[in-house]
């Protein structure tokens, strides 16, 4: 029973998607209102910046600040671009809250668009999201017509359209300039950077790229303010709170909206219902694919930005895959890897060669033929391939390799050891 | 050229295609709508993107060969694809690809011999609570178990006859 107050999942209901109507009754549309009547640009920005929102898409950049850096008084074309390219295993949140509620993307997006004084604002949506496609043409079309959307909104002299832009597939979509060369209808290889988008993003126009998530958080932002929002976390530096999808291991696998800064053993234990088949917990991911493994040293620590990279990890998308007893680390670093290798755009030397050969290290290691110097050079690679290329996703890829160095080399070494995965 | 598209599909697209300011944005949504019309893009299909759209056949193919989604070699009239990141394959997503390759008699990447399957991988299709699961067309099937599958080709199969 999650007693926790909910803002994203607040209209949530089992097999029921809430459009205008039953968004409007429990106050949909209030925060917009809010902003326009009563606040300035400015003060809306300020407002997200002192709430402490950090970006829910992975990368777990302060809202405000990302905000901070966009031409908001420049005239001319600009754009906000909502990230709905969801594709971080472990990850399916957006999905969940798009399906369940999509105006609140929409009133996020306006708020955030008048913020920055942004005229045209465009969804990239994943090409397997199609019910919440869907749902969000209806939404952008009933806000349409109710005059949320479009010219002179809500009389308050502010323009914004906002566009859906579906996609056709592969991750990398999702890294934030990948995104905006699909947009334009390029080939989706990253930009080097800088320039950053808020200088030179879609279409070479000022742009700001925000997660679904971190923007459905801002009516709520608004209406509730800056203290009601950072004393939602679980722990004094956290702000807010989070949707947590549980995978892997355990008997329950949901998403639920919890307080940002929750321990992994309370999110393992009462939310997943505890590792299924009455197994042992053995490691987890906290915050999706990218992110260094969690021990059962760890179940204690808040479920956080901050707390997490101090224990070497992150939050990530709060993606919380669990892994039991009898799970081989050794192998799901190999599923891990593997992943990243296929979805490299291929640009960058370092991710597009390097990352294979990582794969092929891991497979000679797990099927028993590795040596001792295979795992050396193991640890070699990371050094080659993090921070060598043009985007993140190699670095990312390496995030389960660090996990297993550190955590599992114990594992590794028995592989060799053993001339096979003693798992088997 | 043979009809890849309705003439009033065509029309529609090549005059918005004159209106914006960036005719380029559309040609992940032309493509798309080529393959729903044709279950797949041919090179035919590229250029006459490539014609709506005011950009050569090479600007199109930069883009119909990026994206897993777009295929650029003839399928069957339903492609699976299944799940093989992390957390299905954490609750038997292996197994289910094992299982749905000896059911259909081809491997990850064929057709079946009566056209009605084609069977690729997929990255995290964003089911993960449902795990293992497979993407049919544009609707995703999650908590999959032999049985379920069974279940399920067999409705695809119903919908499809004639």
């Amino acid at each position: 029973m999650n007693t926790y107050p909910q803002l994203l999942f607040k209209n949530r209901k089992p097999g029921e998607t809430t459009f205008l109507d039953g968004f409007r009754k429990t106050g949909g549309y209030e925060g917009l209102a809010t902003a326009l009547k009563d606040l300035s640009p400015a003060d809306v920005r300020e407002t997200v910046k002192n709430s402490g929102l950090r970006g829910r898409g992975g990368a777990g950049f302060p809202t405000g600040m990302k905000w901070s850096f966009f031409p908001c008084d420049q005239k001319g074309e600009k754009y906000l671009v909502c990230n709905c390219d969801e594709m971080e295993p472990g990850t399916y949140k957006d999905r969940i809250l798009l399906e369940a509620d999509p105006h609140q993307l929409v009133e996020g997006m306006i708020i955030a668009a008048y913020a920055m004084q942004i005229p045209v604002g465009y969804i990239f949506i994943r090409y397997a999201y199609a019910q919440a496609t869907r749902n969000l043409l209806q939404a952008i079309a009933e806000a349409e017509q109710a005059n949320l959307l479009g010219r002179n909104i809500l009389g308050s002299g502010f323009d914004f359209e906002l566009h859906v832009h579906p996609s056709a597939g592969r991750y990398i979509c999702g890294e934030e300039t990948a995104l905006l060369n699909g947009l334009e209808g390029k080939r989706p290889n990253p930009r080097s950077k800088p320039p950053f988008p808020a200088v030179k993003g879609l279409f070479s126009k000022p742009t700001t790229v925000n997660n679904v998530e971190t923007l459905a958080t801002v009516p709520h932002i608004i209406t509730g303010g800056v203290d009601w929002f950072k004393k939602l976390a679980a722990n004094p530096e956290g702000a807010g709170t989070k949707l947590f999808g549980l995978s892997g291991h355990l008997q329950r696998t949901e998403c639920f909206e919890l307080p940002i800064g929750i321990s992994v053993r309370q999110v393992v234990e009462e939310y997943g219902g505890g590792v299924w088949k009455g197994r042992k917990f053995k490691a987890c991911l906290p915050g999706g694919a990218s992110t260094p493994y969690l021990r059962s040293e760890h179940l204690d620590v808040a479920l956080d930005f901050g707390p997490l990279e101090k224990v070497g990890s992150r939050l990530g998308t709060a993606g919380v895959t669990v892994f039991d007893e009898t799970t081989c680390m050794v192998s799901a670093t190999l599923n891990l890897n593997k992943f990243f290798a296929r979805e490299s755009c291929g640009w960058c030397t370092p991710c597009r060669d390097g990352l294979p050969y990582v794969s092929w290290l891991l497979e000679k290691i797990e099927s028993g033929h590795g040596t001792m110097d295979d795992i050396e050079n193991l640890r070699g690679q990371m050094h080659n391939i993090n921070g060598r290329s043009f985007c993140a996703l190699a670095m990312g890829a390496m995030g389960p390799i660090d996990g297993l160095l550190r955590l599992f080399e114990e594992e590794l070494i028995d592989h060799v050891k053993k001339g096979k995965c003693p798992f088997k | 050229m043979s009809e890849l598209l309705p003439q009033e599909q065509i029309a529609a697209f090549k005059a918005k295609a004159s209106s914006v300011a960036h005719p380029m944005e559309m040609v992940v949504d032309v493509l798309r709508a080529i393959q729903t019309e044709n279950g797949w893009v041919s090179d035919e299909g590229v250029e006459l993107a490539a014609e709506i759209l005011g950009t050569s056949p090479l600007k199109v193919e930069e883009i119909a060969t990026f994206y897993d989604k777009i295929y650029r070699e003839p399928v069957g009239r339903l492609v699976i694809h299944v799940c093989d990141s992390i957390c299905c394959w954490s609750r038997g997503g292996e197994e289910v690809a094992t299982y749905l390759q000896d059911k259909l008699g081809i491997h990850l990447g064929g057709t079946t011999s009566d056209g009605m399957f084609t069977l690729l991988p997929s990255c995290c299709l964003g089911a993960c609570g449902e795990a293992p699961a497979m993407m049919i067309g544009l609707t995703t099937y999650g908590n999959l178990n032999p049985e379920r599958i069974d279940e399920i080709l067999e409705q695809k199969r119903q919908e499809l006859k004639p």
